[in-house]
């Protein structure tokens, strides 16, 4: 079940940060979150236009570390989703 | 920016040599800011690897060749000039001259992160056109070099219209320039038009514009980060490297310290036995070596443990462990309802609850702020730490417990921490679940590259712990002495003093008894419990005054002393109460100044000695 939904997901490209597998990179879309935060992010090199690579996560999957702008930021699972991705 | 290439810094003449007289170092978090303020200054600062430790801003004099004076303010570390944050607004105050009792500075120093340079551009266009002589210091010149990274400073000065240099803070390469232009010896170019946006994506094309036009060559990524991340954060190797960290600290703070305490217990001996040798019989005599010495002796003995806790603290957080360990732990965080961030404070306090209590400021969200003061001081302090080993070592036989590596005492002490951090969660839990729920705010946290640290800052950090326990011992803990000496000595009895049961101080301990002879503690113990209100390495200095005053104190010190008047049980329930109980007038201070008011302080006294008092209770029972 689990497996049918996720090669569904898969189709049409990964839709936002969550979706990624270790080692796996995206696009950046757009930040769907309340307008501070979502600045504070772009200050971190979450920036529409820029590649994204997923890189550690925590024991347990989540938060993870994202490897963006030559830096690594570690987001919860919570807020990986809101970041959106590029269809490709 | 690009207008001005026809006439670069270059035709620029330097001006006039210009004096600064107050100079802020500002740059984003994990620059190495701090470092570079420590190797200017020599004033002891903390410096962490770690986003979100300076929050205050720090000051210092900046010593100079050739006689120049200078002040430098070491600002927090900031991505952006907007105030959003606490940090932010400090900064941002600082330099346009808002701060009150600081003037606008005459200087800056803005520092970047070699390895990462177009990331922090839009920084330096902000802090640049403030039109304030600005040096910009590309810090870790040398691990951006040898992962292959390269910069052309005189292009870049010419894109900026500022002096660059390169430098590195750990190894010492720049900071001669650096100190040249603090006396004035660097020209400052004619300053150039400097985007300052808020629109975020264009300003990162402009940093990449002129990252480009500098020559920039980003390093390779840090190859070891990976590695040691692949371990670190593995779901196995994570945390079991993470349980063998801590375990080995532990144990080293038992073992590792005792010859050093050793060393530190004879010397205040032969110290005591010399006063008590030279100074002729009598009040005098009585003062500096029953009460003064043997209170601030008895506390002078742990400062090795204190030294060597210290050590460890100051190691993972400068090798960016410490990042690591807070995204291990940041699910339980959010299962209590805290975010990531309150991690950072908590870590602190394990050190000292008063920087902890400061460092809240970095956390947005009111409500969250409080809850992460008010649980703060549950962390095991180092305060706690000559407690904790003195009964242990009393009442706990050293035997082997976890395989030959972790011995039962260790295991005692880790137990402890581990009582002090759930009642920290559970508190927690309770309190956002309650008076203080609000929605859960995101974690971000920048995940530093593995550093070896730096061992001056190391070595400035326990120098500047060695000092303000010092401080304390020749204050606090002198202060209580002097004053239990004076109530043990009245009133007198024939000319001398009265039986310590007999004295005012033994008066004060017998009307507490009633209260504490439940946990199993005397009037002894009332007496030290009472006077580790002020701090709560006072009652070790306490009990050392109590036995010195008695009179067959030829008995093997503390330790002795301490099982003729403890059970077992009342040791373990005693122990308890130091985990819970909110003993140190420092942190009931700092939390009334930073929540405004008597209101949180008055609550959490009282929830924590009433949290204290039926633990104990609970755990005499249990152990008698």
């Amino acid at each position: 079940m689990q497996l049918s939904f996720k090669n569904g997901a898969r189709a049409n490209g990964p839709a936002s940060l969550a979706d990624l597998g270790e080692n796996e990179e995206g696009t950046l879309e757009r930040i769907d979150l309340p307008a501070d935060f979502a600045h504070r992010l772009m200050e971190l090199g979450f920036v529409p236009g820029h590649a994204i690579t997923v890189a550690h996560s925590a024991p347990g999957g989540d938060p993870r570390v994202f490897r963006v702008d030559g830096s690594e930021i570690a987001l919860r699972r919570e807020t990986a989703r809101h970041i959106l991705l590029r269809k490709q | 920016m690009g207008d001005c290439h026809g006439c670069g810094s270059s035709c620029v003449p330097p001006k006039q040599a210009a004096m600064h007289k107050l100079v802020a170092i500002i740059g984003p978090p994990n620059s190495g800011k701090s470092t570079l303020f420590n190797r200017l200054t020599g004033l002891r600062q903390k410096v962490a690897n770690f986003p979100g430790v300076t929050v205050e801003h720090h000051t210092g004099k900046a010593d100079l060749p050739g006689g120049h004076d200078v002040e430098l303010v070491d600002l927090p570390g900031v991505y952006s000039l907007h105030a959003r944050s606490e940090d932010e607004r400090v900064s941002h105050d600082v330099l346009h001259g808002k701060m009150p009792g600081l003037k606008r500075p005459d200087g800056v120093i803005l520092i970047l992160d070699a390895t990462n340079l177009s990331r922090h551009l839009p920084l330096a266009a902000s802090v640049l056109s403030l039109r304030i002589p600005t040096l910009v210091v590309l810090n870790m010149a040398d691990d951006m070099r040898q992962r292959g990274g390269a910069v052309d400073t005189g292009a870049l000065a010419d894109e900026l219209g500022a002096p660059v240099v390169l430098a590195s803070a750990t190894t010492g390469e720049g900071v001669d320039e650096v100190a040249r232009f603090l006396s004035g010896g660097i020209g400052v170019p004619k300053p150039v038009e400097l985007p300052v946006l808020q629109d975020v994506p264009a300003c990162r094309q402009w940093a990449r514009e002129v990252s480009r036009e500098a020559g920039y060559t980003h390093p390779a990524p840090p190859v070891w980060t990976r590695r040691l991340d692949a371990v670190f954060l593995h779901a196995v190797w994570g945390p079991l490297s993470f349980v063998l960290v801590v375990g080995a600290v532990f144990q080293t703070i038992f073992t590792g310290a005792r010859p050093l305490m050793g060393g530190v217990e004879w010397a205040v001996g032969a110290a005591g036995g010399l006063m008590r040798a030279v100074l002729p019989e009598g009040v005098l005599r009585s003062l500096l070596v029953d009460g003064v010495w043997s209170g601030v002796g008895a506390v002078l003995v742990f400062m090795p443990q204190i030294l060597l806790l210290f050590l460890f603290i100051t190691v993972l957080e400068d090798s960016g462990y410490l990042a690591r360990a807070a995204l291990i732990a940041d699910r339980t965080m959010a299962r209590v309802g805290l975010q990531g961030k309150s991690f950072i404070p908590l870590l602190s306090a394990y050190a000292c609850a008063v920087p902890a209590i400061m460092a809240t400021r970095t956390i947005e969200n009111k409500r969250d702020r409080i809850a992460t003061i008010l649980i703060a001081p549950f962390m095991t302090c180092s305060a706690r730490l000559p407690v904790y080993t003195l009964i242990i070592a009393a009442f706990i036989p050293d035997r082997q417990f976890i395989g030959p590596f972790v011995h039962t005492r260790a295991a005692a002490l880790m137990g402890l921490y581990v009582l002090g951090f759930a009642a920290a969660v559970l508190t927690a839990r309770v309190l956002k679940s309650s008076i203080l729920k609000s929605e859960r705010t995101p974690f971000v946290l920048e995940m530093p590259p593995y550093r070896v640290p730096s061992w001056r800052t190391v070595g400035l950090r326990l120098y500047d712990r060695a000092m303000a326990f010092l401080k304390r011992a020749g204050t606090v803990i002198l202060g209580v002495s002097v004053v239990l000496w004076a109530l043990a000595s009245i009133p007198l009895v024939d000319g001398k003093a009265p039986p310590i049961e007999q004295s005012l101080a033994g008066t004060l301990g017998r009307a507490i008894e009633p209260l504490i002879k439940p946990l199993g503690f005397n009037w002894k113990i009332g007496i030290g419990l009472v006077t580790s209100l002020a701090a709560r390495e006072v009652i070790v200095g306490t009990l050392g005054t109590i036995y010195g005053m008695e009179p067959d104190k030829d008995s093997a010190g503390l330790q002795a002393a301490l099982q003729k008047d403890l059970t077992f049980g009342g040791a373990v329930a005693l122990l308890v109460f130091f985990a819970f109980a909110m003993q140190c007038m420092s942190t009931l201070a700092v939390v009334r100044r930073e929540t405004g008011g008597w209101k949180w302080p008055a609550v959490q006294f009282a929830y924590m000695g009433a949290l204290a008092w039926l633990c104990a209770l609970a755990a005499y029972k249990v152990f008698s």
